[in-house]
């Protein structure tokens, strides 16, 4: 057992053994073994092209639409594998957030909301709808902000309203772990101080997985950090430790800014 | 020293002046040159079509030779109108989207989603090569196929497979053109929310690209709506208002050659000619302002 990776217990996500490759032989995701904490934020960093998005996109298994993706070893989701389940189960329970908020440009603010599920054709009673979508919003603190034009197309909000009413969206479904690829790097900082305050409220509910290489965001908003170099998983600990005192010395050059 | 250099200054500054002057007619010249021939087009149909043009001329069916000779003996206008081609025309539109529409998506959606693939780059260069086909080509091709195989005679059906086969090409490049504008994200999002893969393309992607694929059926209809040779082979024309899919069919662009032939006859010609000219030109419109929302 390496020692400089964290030993979770009950996690909610398990990860053995994750290797993945574009079609080359260079693996982006190179044997990657993590336990990932319940009701915690997790930070992926690392430098860019290290890895850090393909492994978060095998958790849901979005990587699988790339053709020629060779993948191997494991993931768990409460202990069940990812790969026994259709995907639509799957992502209902594992969500996604991406680096640049892409809410469907052609439905409202409403619609957008309660996507996951009119898009599935799940037959909805109107009341249980504006149930799910009022207490999503609430939760990104968003209710307030569009309650008058639920009905308008989201177009006109700013990039991090429409980042929150994506996250929303995913909210929508309550699923057990949500994962989040550069969700502020498009966003201004004001923007990325209501997204970081929004997840440290939502860890209560819900395990979050940020890929991030703004390693101040990690510092700030993180419980426990993975770092990640040439697909490897280097060294995975509490933030607080990782930052303070990192045990390997590739991890210690990024956090110094010696290179990334 | 200085006064030769002001010199200098200034003759440089006169022939910039003239060059621009010169630059600036010739653009003028060409723009007149281009736009001249559809002015000209435009006045001639206006000018010797629109006395024909009354309610009659879209209700009723075309004269026969006898009406017309006896109208054009008085000086009168010619009785009657286009209404069997109109209908005509709209049939084959209609039953030429339905079977080219659906067709020409999916082949779009499919080289969209398999860009760089050998077997999406053939099909790509078969559409490119069926949009080369002279008309009268695939109007044969519709001939063999269903006035000889199908409809045993000439009919509005083979009329409508024929201009199907010229919107194809044309839908399929712009549905493939417009799925490759929608930002990748989009499709991400879906499938993000578990969305099957062929829910995102119907309730995703084509939704969001809905201006631009409308933009696409709509051009490639105006684009074949004055197709005559064609029609010449396949549906014949016909004197009556016809529904019937299986029956020869008058369409416009059939009723002007018609009219052409008929010495009497020969202010329908400009009359039809400015109607489909009308008509062509709405829907290029139409399309265009479709598509100035889409972006
Ligand atoms: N779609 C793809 N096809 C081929 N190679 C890819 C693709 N996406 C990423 N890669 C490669 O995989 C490696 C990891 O990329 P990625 O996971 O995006 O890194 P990060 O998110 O840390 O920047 C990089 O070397 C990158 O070039
Ligand atoms: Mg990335």
């Amino acid at each position: 057992m390496n020692d400089n990776i964290l030993q979770i217990s009950n996690p909610v996500l398990s990860i053995i053994g994750l290797s993945i490759s574009y079609g080359e032989d260079k693996y982006a995701v190179n044997d990657v073994s993590a336990d990932v904490k319940r009701n915690a934020i997790t930070a992926i960093m690392g430098p860019s092209g290290c890895g850090k998005s393909t492994l978060l996109r095998a958790i849901n298994r979005m990587h699988e639409l790339y053709p020629n993706i060779h993948t191997k070893g494991e993931i768990k989701l409460n202990g069940d594998s990812i790969y026994d389940m259709s995907t639509t189960k799957l992502r209902r329970k594992i969500g996604m957030v991406f680096q640049r908020p892409n809410p469907f440009p052609t439905m409202s603010i409403y619609e957008n909301v309660i996507a996951g599920y009119d898009l599935n054709g799940s037959k909805l009673k109107k009341s249980e709808k504006d149930e799910i979508v009022e207490s999503s919003l609430t939760d990104v603190g968003l209710l307030d902000e569009v309650k008058d034009s639920l009905n308008k197309k989201g177009n006109f909000l700013s990039g991090g309203q429409q980042q929150r009413l994506c996250i929303a969206r995913t909210l929508a479904f309550k699923p057990d772990v949500i994962l989040m690829d550069e969700p502020t790097s498009a966003l201004d900082p004001l923007s990325t101080a209501k997204i970081e305050d929004l997840l440290v409220e939502l860890k209560a509910h819900y395990s979050i997985i940020l890929v991030t290489h703004n390693m101040s965001q990690a510092a700030r908003i993180s419980d426990n950090a993975m770092f990640m170099y040439l697909g490897e998983l280097v060294e995975y600990d509490k933030t607080k430790k990782m930052f303070t005192n990192p045990k390997d010395s590739r991890t210690e050059g990024y956090l110094t800014g010696k290179f990334g | 020293m200085e006064t030769k250099v002001l010199i200098d200054e200034k003759d440089n500054s006169n022939w910039r002046e003239l060059k621009n002057k010169l630059f600036f007619g010739t653009v003028v010249v060409l723009a007149t040159l281009t736009i001249s021939p559809i002015l000209l087009i435009v006045y001639e149909l206006l000018v010797k079509g629109l006395k024909q043009i009354n309610f009659d001329f879209f209700l009723k069916v075309a004269p026969d030779t006898f009406q017309a000779m006896t109208a054009v003996r008085n000086g009168e206008i010619i009785p009657g109108g286009i209404a069997n081609g109109i209908t005509g025309t709209l049939l084959m539109v209609v039953v030429a989207s339905l079977i080219a529409i659906p067709i020409s998506l999916l082949i779009g959606i499919f080289l969209y989603e398999n860009q760089g693939k050998k077997y999406a780059n053939l099909i790509r260069s078969l559409t490119d090569i069926l949009q080369g086909v002279p008309s009268v080509v695939l109007g044969l091709i519709a001939y063999i196929w269903i006035v000889q195989g199908v409809t045993k005679g000439f009919s509005a059906l083979a009329g409508s497979v024929a201009l199907a086969i010229m919107m194809l090409p044309l839908i399929i490049r712009s549905t493939e053109e417009t799925m490759k504008m929608i930002p990748i994200s989009i499709k991400e999002a879906g499938a993000a929310l578990g969305v099957p893969y062929h829910k995102i393309i119907l309730k995703v992607m084509i939704p969001s690209g809905f201006s631009g694929l409308m933009t696409g059926i709509l051009l490639s209809i105006s684009r074949v709506l004055g197709e005559t040779a064609p029609l010449m082979l396949t549906t014949l024309g016909s004197t009556t208002v016809n529904f019937n899919i299986t029956k020869p069919t008058s369409a416009v662009p059939l009723q002007i050659w018609e009219f052409y032939n008929n010495p009497n006859m020969i202010d329908l010609v400009w009359s039809s000619s400015l109607f489909l000219m009308a008509f062509v030109l709405t829907l290029n419109i139409i399309a265009k302002r479709i598509s100035m929302r889409f972006s």
